[in-house]
């Protein structure tokens, strides 16, 4: 890998400084997943954690240098959406009861 | 370092502080309507700014096409999510921040029967 050979250029720098900062956004995020403290709150958190996801296939699309992981992107987009979207209608029918 | 490399950098380091202070905001605002602010707006523009840098790295046509049919999928289906999200959640009746002061659809909307739409409702 041509990105990451020392000594480490501006491009390699940034790419591990924002790998680090969503590794902690994800970490910061899980914790509101963890306390809630209603279902809609956690499915705000995962929503969030999708959208986390796909920033960081991005960045490891950058760091291997290899662009075929942007598909897996749109696939997640997807998913994570869909997920959203059932999670919404699910609170609706039982009435946000949390557990 | 040449200019691509360095517009790229720029553009991930900025990504990665929106995505940051959303995640912060989801953990720090007092209510879930307040979250949902955080985490749809500054996520996705923080997603939006990553995928921009994968389109100025790799410079090439059908990457840039892909990175931005997922920036613009992100664009289209956050709001949409969200939406629906806090709609459920004003029926679930999950509680305000105590120092909201206006609630707009108060006694507009039947909790019990979701689907009739208050006042404003078409006729069944």
């Amino acid at each position: 890998m041509i990105l990451f050979e020392p000594p480490l250029g501006f491009l390699a720098i940034a790419t591990l400084v924002t790998m680090l900062t969503v590794a902690v956004a994800i970490l910061v995020a899980a914790l509101r997943v963890v306390r809630g403290p209603s279902l809609p709150d956690r499915v705000v958190a995962l929503d969030l954690i999708g959208l986390l996801a796909v920033s960081v296939i991005s960045v490891v699309a950058i760091a291997s240098q290899q662009p075929v992981f942007l598909d897996a992107a749109i696939a997640l987009a997807l998913i994570a959406f869909l997920g959203t979207v059932a999670f919404a209608r699910f609170i609706e029918w039982q009435g946000g009861r949390d557990g | 370092m040449s200019a691509t490399e360095f517009v790229a950098g720029v553009l991930l380091l900025t990504g990665a502080a929106f995505v940051l202070v959303s995640a912060i905001g989801v953990v720090r605002f007092p209510d879930v309507y307040m979250r949902m602010h955080a985490a749809t707006k500054a996520g996705t523009l923080g997603a939006g700014l990553v995928l921009g840098a994968a389109s100025v790295v790799f410079g090439d046509l059908g990457i840039t096409v892909r990175s931005f049919v997922v920036f613009f999928f992100l664009l289209l289906t956050a709001p949409v999510a969200a939406h629906v999200l806090g709609r459920a959640a004003y029926y679930a009746g999950v509680p305000r921040w105590e120092r909201t002061r206006l609630d707009e659809l108060e006694g507009r909307y039947d909790r019990a029967h979701p689907e009739s739409e208050g006042p404003g409702a078409p006729p069944a």
